[in-house]
């Protein structure tokens, strides 16, 4: 059951082959079984697993089932699930029960689809490595000795090992895209105002953007089409109509126009990468897609603009994190700055605390000017590069890492090496624009993905480029050994 | 851009966390670098460009003046650390 797609669970659902119930006990036994390897959960809900699984039976056997009812999904542990731990990866909130739901939350509960429990991410999704949970690290499917990408690297893990059919991300700087990439998974993250942010633990308001992982891109198309759409309590959700992204999805690639940067091929990336999404790009060809040599020539500004910009906007976001309402208090605070300062230290992790501090500096009084406002201007040069490219492209393609997935603690401490692993995906969030990362052939072993970045709101192209290529290749349909096939 | 440990205990004051003394000079290195990588954007000639807040430079949207929030405080209250009759209780600010 493990290794079908949602499509065909939903016809299996309907056929009476088996029940959601079983469905969902499938799922749970195999993260009972497996994900001690892995760390890919942070908390477990069978209990609401299954009475949500019995529902969806319910609907099933009266004619009222959606396309998802009954097929089980992960959330990520940033999305606030009313009555259920939603830590964030955090000390800060391991007493956090959320008492409401994110947007998110309330539509994949509306479409019908179990909740196995909430996967662990890099603190507060500052990470490129699962490696700053408080939870512990994630392991790699593909090799448990190497990181899954950050920062929602449990959900990638857990779909990558079967251990659910799809989980929910969110990406700031790369956040999906990468832990997609470096486990072989498809994920992708939309257009900045595409899915709600209510709900969705803000880390850098005007980067976040939540987003699915799934074995595939029709996987990717039917959840995002769940997921998306005006939610009048995020201020910056887009009012645009959601399109029909499965109905897209077989149209033909011929005449499609493909850029490619020069700017995602030059040093630091790796032979093997660099070999794997060239012959990608040739199957591409393969399909009837021209490829256009383009210039971005702002992508060198990413890595800086960005690592003023999330951590400016991260510092403001964490100061409601006070010891006050909820979340972590120290003991005996003498007085109310012993409590903040203490509550705040204890509840932070290192990382968290680099980018609140770096954040803090960049917005202080004198400096405004020569931070923030400056990595804000450099954000629009490099938006202006992609808009012009735009301009004679349908998508634009390269790879989403530089590497494959790296050691455990081979970065760690060393966070300026961490950051640059990102500079491919960081300009995506700064431009606000959608993304997705796609299977290629895997470099020594270890899975490489394709970036795929298309133009504002054209989500629906972005999946049918990345199906049609799943059309002819396979290796999405691979999967790690050790987990039960 | 390089920090002193003084700049850091001011930062760290700023932004409320406490640090230890034997934290500040590895907090110093690593901030010094990031501030390093930042100033990349030095080269960058950003002249006559607006600054960007919003990717489709979206501006704030409004709504009709009603409440919408219905009343959760007991709800909310459960997850505090510590409340008394409907009040958040925080150490004492005025002696």
């Amino acid at each position: 059951m493990h290794n079908k797609s949602l499509t065909e669970l939903a016809a299996g659902l309907r056929a009476g082959e088996f029940t959601s119930v079983e469905l969902t006990q499938h799922f749970l036994d195999r993260i009972e079984k497996y994900d001690e390897s892995l760390n890919s959960f942070i908390t477990v809900t069978p209990e609401i697993a299954l009475a949500q699984a019995a529902e969806a039976d319910a609907q099933i056997a009266a004619g009222t089932a959606g396309p998802l009812t009954g097929i089980p999904m992960a959330l990520k542990d940033i999305f606030c699930t009313d009555g259920v731990k939603t830590s964030c990866a955090s000390k800060m909130l391991d007493n956090f029960i959320s008492p409401y739901n994110a947007t998110v939350v309330e539509k994949l509960k509306a479409a019908g689809m179990p909740m196995l429990g909430k996967t662990n991410m890099d603190e507060f999704a500052m990470g490129s490595s699962n490696e700053s949970s408080y939870y512990g690290a994630v392991k790699n499917p593909w090799d448990t000795e190497r990181v899954p990408g950050g920062s929602s690297g449990g959900s990638a893990a857990a779909v990558a090992a079967r251990l659910v059919p799809m989980a929910t991300g969110t990406d700031t700087g790369g956040s999906i895209r990468q832990p997609a990439s470096l486990t072989g998974i498809t994920g992708i993250k939309p257009t900045y105002g595409r899915v709600s942010r209510f709900g969705m633990i803000a880390y850098a308001s005007s980067l976040d953007q939540g987003g699915v992982f799934a074995r595939d891109a029709a996987d990717c198309a039917l959840v995002l089409g769940a997921m998306a759409g005006f939610d009048e309590k995020d201020s910056t959700s887009s009012e645009r109509e959601v399109e029909d992204y499965a109905a897209g999805l077989d149209q033909s690639l011929q005449g499609l126009r493909i850029g490619v940067p020069a700017e995602y091929f030059g040093e630091g990336l790796d032979e093997g990468v660099a070999a794997s999404i060239k012959s990608a790009l040739d199957k591409y060809k393969e399909l009837g897609a021209e490829i256009v040599e383009i210039e971005l020539p702002n992508t060198g500004l990413a890595i800086p603009s960005y690592y003023v910009i999330a951590p400016a906007e991260c510092s403001a976001n964490l100061s409601r994190l006070d010891g006050v309402r909820y979340g972590h208090r120290c003991e005996d605070p003498v007085d109310l700055e012993d409590m903040y300062k203490r509550s705040r230290a204890e509840g932070f992790g290192s990382e968290v605390k680099r980018r609140i501090m770096v954040g803090t500096y960049a917005l202080s009084a004198g400096y405004y000017d020569a931070y923030y406002l400056k990595a804000q201007k450099v954000r629009r040069k490099i938006k202006d590069d992609f808009v012009q490219a735009f301009e004679n492209v349908d998508v634009i393609m390269g790879p989403v890492s530089p590497t494959t997935a790296f050691k455990l603690g081979e970065k760690s401490d060393d966070p300026v090496s961490m950051y640059l692993s990102d500079i491919y995906t960081l300009a995506v969030n700064l431009a606000g624009l959608p993304a997705i990362s796609v299977p290629v052939e895997p470099a020594e072993g270890l899975p490489v993905g394709l970036q795929i970045i298309g133009n504002y709101f054209d989500e629906s192209r972005l999946l049918n480029v990345a199906h049609q290529f799943q059309q002819a290749t396979d290796w999405h349909k691979q999967s790690p050994e050790g987990f039960g096939g | 851009m390089s920090l002193t440990a003084s700049d850091v205990k001011k930062i760290s004051h700023l932004a409320r966390l406490a640090i230890d003394e034997a934290d500040i000079e590895p907090y110093a290195n690593n901030l010094s670098n990031i501030l390093g990588l930042v100033e990349q954007m030095d080269a960058a000639d950003v002249a006559d460009i607006e600054p960007m807040a919003n990717p489709q430079d979206a501006t704030q949207r409004l709504r009709d003046d009603i409440v919408t929030e219905v009343n959760q405080r007991e709800k909310f209250q459960a997850i505090a650390p510590n409340t008394e009759a409907g009040l958040y209780l925080v150490p004492k600010v005025l002696e």
